[in-house]
């Protein structure tokens, strides 16, 4: 037992992962702990979100697993030639997941998945040097999906299903960088839009060419929700028509992005098991998040991202101590799909590099509790957004960042 | 188990208590320093310029965003030990001021208007709350008091409150005074600065410049106590005046603290005087006739004739000439005390004027491009006297006097600000203080085209340049955040200090309402 335990030490201490933009990738504590693999990985209802199309590899008829994560994700920012510094003080995310399948014959299974592929929770100290960018995001979006997947062969399955999105999302700036009322507080504005829907899929397949291999590929379909007739509320506006900022509606579009995944999984023995995964990120579409005011005299915001589409490589192994413990560990690196330029403070991701560990204890036949925990490690940056504008030149909003996150899980798998 | 769990959970916590650090964090010792200067109790000396006044009034705001506020602020990150800067804020954002509930100081401008193009200053409508005689308890690091000019710092009974009414006192003084015959230097020296800032003199001469040239300059009169209120300050006597200052603050052997001297602005570098025009009379073709030819006989007949008996040059003859013309631009007419006064000739014989007529001629001339209009004359001009419409201000009636800053009263403002400079800047190397160049600085801001300042273009334009607050003579926060940098410059390169640069784009410039009177 004390082995084991040392063997989580040394999987926590190289232990590095959070993935860029308002991606979170916190789908599944099994996969977490092993940087978030997956894709080609016959583990439990987890494949509901990694591949459904192993889903039907599942040997029990009935399998559940659902969790949830503490995201512990600060930034510091400082700019050392006005002697200005920020940290955020985000609230703590609990991304969730809640995975079910159901063998219905030993070719068929149905399956069901809710979990929260995208969000963003960061919250700035008011009418800091940023402010102009934003104080603080909430950025909330919640998959509920059915799935079916199919065997083809004994060795070979496919699974999909369409995928229900429910949004929402709050967001304060300051209107600009110097504007208050007369006592001197800061013009701000808040969009807020809730109950913000739309539609995607996710199709997976896997295949076994032999026992102790396993190659995956999964994709999941673009998603851009459009939040139509939001509100927005305009504050601390001074008393002129010189300033026609008054509370109205908006209309904005934010994209989730595609994502493809392809995978190998290779069973060295009874105790190991080795995972890759890689991503790609279709981020290209984030191009600009733009806000159309309803009202005419009230200009619209116009706010350029340029993402671009961005990979993500991932390592995982896995450890079965014995019929109690399992022990995993992983690594990956994630690309920031956020380009020179377009750092901005409301995603401030650079490239990181992301340490997992983990490990299942069977509490009977059935039951196993999943903690995992990420510590995603970003180098310190000085970045810029660029492409603010005050009376039509440019603004750069400079700096140097430095991000951390760390993000501790507890699930439960069911198999029954 | 249940350890293994608990230990996880220990690590867990651990790790989460680790906040992102930065390598090179602004918030480490050493990463900013003082130099050979020592921040930690810094006093500025000044007048409404260093209390952080602007928009005609002092507010809270307004005194946030003082440039000693401002520069306190970064002197903070390089601080050693303890560092606060405190200031003798006011009770509202209204402005203006009450003595014994009654007001004595208008509330402040802001912008008002329907459109960009309609916009105008107007004083905002509301009821100032700030009462003189409430007495603040300091000492304050900001020592600036609206009004000063340079021997007020060492008068006594400056801040008494039962002198205010009489003008013998300064309200804004009297406020936080230490006590009724406190001097405004006395209680900044009672402080034991170890940095200080100094901006005085610019009321011994500004004052003389916004009244229009209305006061005396006192050239060579030593004697502060005969001095009005609109006069110039003797350069001399300035100069003793502002020695004894900084000898006060530096201490008898010069180490009790270090500083920086900030020096006078040109008068007519501020919007004030470069906002109203010498031309703005608009006439049709009847009424320019109508006038030329009641100013007919003065200008062929009674000028030349004056010339011929030598009562005035050729030169001053023409300058004298009345003519107005079917434009938009006819220039003002106005009283010059300059001008040789021929009020008693034109009463005798061969001229024989009513000693009306002779008074309204006795040193009249129209403007010129030289002179300067007060911003203040702007909504007297074209008034009528007594609703009479043929008695128009600045037309049919000269300005007088205190309605134009003339060419000869700019040169001796101009010749003044020199000399008083000069003494500040010989001052500044005797004690080997840092020294600004606020003069220059300004001209920059003041040339066309303004200066483009950390990518941002500033000028001395009125309301859009950002530089000036809507008195068209105080700065905008973002006007004193410039100043702020120029000073950090200085103490940086005097001092071998680092500090940071203010961010001036962060700093707003004139504020909007149309809730005015």
């Amino acid at each position: 037992m004390k082995r084991l335990f040392l063997l989580g030490l040394f999987a926590m201490a190289t232990a590095i992962t959070y993935a860029g933009g308002y991606r979170v990738s916190l789908q599944g504590q099994r996969g977490l702990a092993m940087g978030h693999t997956g894709v080609a990985m016959v583990n439990n209802a987890e494949l509901a979100f990694f591949n459904p199309g192993g889903l039907s590899f599942l040997e029990n008829k009935i399998n559940i697993a659902a969790g949830a994560s503490a995201v512990f994700s600060d930034v510091v920012w400082q700019n050392d030639e006005f002697g200005q510094m920020a940290r955020t003080d985000s609230p703590v995310g609990t991304p969730f997941y809640a995975y079910f399948s159901y063998k219905l014959t030993e070719k068929f299974s149905l399956g069901f998945a809710a979990y929260t592929p995208y969000g963003s929770s960061v919250e700035w100290e008011k009418d800091w040097a940023g402010s102009h960018l934003v104080n603080d995001i909430d950025l909330q979006a919640i998959y509920i999906q059915a799935l079916a997947s199919y065997k083809i062969t004994d060795n070979l399955s496919v699974g999909g299903g369409p995928i229900y999105v429910s949004g929402a999302v709050n967001f304060n700036r300051n209107l600009n960088r110097t504007l208050t009322d007369l006592e001197g507080n800061r013009s701000n504005v808040t969009v807020d839009a809730s109950g913000v829907s739309a539609w995607g899929w996710s199709a997976g397949a896997m295949w076994k060419p032999i026992d102790s291999l396993t190659i995956g590929v999964n994709y999941r379909s673009e998603i851009i929700m459009q939040a139509e007739g939001g509100d927005a509320d305009f504050q601390n506006v001074p008393n002129s028509p010189l300033t026609p900022f008054e509370d109205t509606k908006f209309d904005a579009e934010l994209p989730l992005p595609a994502e493809l995944t392809v995978g190998v999984s290779y069973q060295l023995n009874e105790k190991w098991l080795f995972a890759f995964d890689y991503n790609r990120t279709f981020w290209g579409v984030y191009e600009s998040l733009d806000l159309d005011f309803e009202n005419p005299n009230i200009p619209d915001s116009e706010n350029p991202r340029n993402y671009e589409d961005s990979s993500i490589y991932r390592f995982g192994m896995q450890y079965t101590a014995n019929e109690t413990f399992t022990l995993r560990a992983g690594y990956y690196f994630d690309e920031s799909p956020v380009q020179s330029g377009y750092f901005a403070p409301e995603t401030p991701r650079n490239n990181s590099n992301n340490f997992t560990g983990g490990l299942s204890i069977n509490v009977s036949d059935r039951v196993a509790i999943d903690a995992s925990f990420l510590y995603s490690h970003f180098d310190e940056i000085e970045e810029s957004y660029n492409y603010y504008e005050e009376n039509g030149q440019q603004v750069p909003f400079e700096g140097t960042y430095k991000s951390s996150a760390f993000v501790p899980g507890l699930g439960v798998t069911i198999k029954i | 188990m249940k350890n293994y769990i608990k230990y996880m959970a220990i690590l867990a916590l651990g790790i989460v208590s680790c906040e992102p650090e930065l390598e090179n964090s602004i918030e480490d010792d050493g990463f900013y320093s003082n130099g050979e200067a020592d921040f930690s109790n810094y006093v500025a000396l000044g007048n409404s310029l260093t209390a952080g006044y602007a928009d005609g009034a002092l507010y809270i705001t307004g005194q946030q965003n003082s440039y000693p506020n401002i520069l306190a602020s970064k002197m903070e990150l390089a601080a050693e030990g303890n560092f606060d800067f405190t200031q003798p804020l006011v009770n509202d954002n209204v402005g203006g001021l009450l003595l014994g509930g009654n007001q004595i100081a208008a509330p402040r401008f802001v912008l008002a208007g329907e459109s960009a193009l309609t916009a105008r200053p107007a004083r905002l409508n509301a009821m100032p709350t700030t009462e003189v005689s409430n007495k603040l308890s300091g000492p304050f690091n900001n020592m600036g008091v609206p009004g000063a000019k340079s021997y007020h710092l060492l008068a006594p009974n400056y801040g008494n409150v039962a002198g205010v009414a009489t003008g013998a006192a300064n309200p804004y003084f009297a406020r936080f005074a230490s006590s009724e015959s406190a001097t405004v230097l006395g209680d900044a020296v009672a402080q034991d600065p170890t940095f200080f800032t100094l901006w005085i003199g610019n009321n011994d001469v500004l004052s003389f410049a916004t009244s229009g040239g209305a006061g005396v300059y006192q050239q060579n009169n030593t004697d502060f106590a005969t001095y009005g209120p609109n006069d110039i300050t003797d350069p001399n006597a300035f100069a003793f005046v502002y020695n004894s200052i900084v000898s006060q603050l530096v201490g008898e052997d010069g180490s009790a603290a270090e500083g920086v001297l900030i020096n006078i602005p040109n008068v007519t570098d501020i919007p004030y005087f470069n906002v109203v025009p010498v031309n703005p009379i608009p006439l049709d073709a009847n009424t320019a006739a109508a006038l030329n030819a009641q100013f007919g006989v003065y200008n062929t007949q009674i000028l030349p004739g004056l010339v011929q008996a030598g009562v005035l040059t050729e030169a001053e003859a023409n300058s004298r000439k009345i003519t107005f013309a079917e434009s938009d631009q006819n220039y003002v007419t106005l009283v010059d005390e300059d001008l040789t006064n021929i009020t008693g000739i034109l009463q005798q014989a061969p001229f024989n004027l009513d000693p009306q007529t002779a008074a309204l001629l006795g040193q009249l001339r129209q403007a010129t491009s030289e002179d300067l209009i007060p911003l203040t004359s702007s909504s007297f001009i074209g008034t009528t006297v007594n609703d009479n419409p043929m008695l128009v201000n600045g037309v049919s009636v000269p300005l007088g006097d205190e309605h134009v800053l003339t060419a000869s009263e700019q040169a001796v403002v101009a010749q003044v600000t020199t000399q008083y400079n000069a003494a500040i800047a010989s001052i500044a190397q005797n004690y080997s203080l840092g020294l600004v160049d606020a003069n220059a600085l300004l001209s920059q801001i003041g040339a066309s085209g303004g200066l483009n300042y950390q990518g941002i273009p500033i000028t001395s334009q009125f309301v859009v340049g950002g530089a000036f607050s809507l008195d068209g003579v105080h700065l905008t926060p973002r006007g004193n955040a410039v100043i702020a940098n120029e000073i950090i410059k200085v103490i940086n390169t005097n001092y071998e200090a680092n500090l940071p640069n203010v961010n001036v784009g962060e700093y707003g410039t004139v504020s909007l309402s149309n809730n005015v009177q």
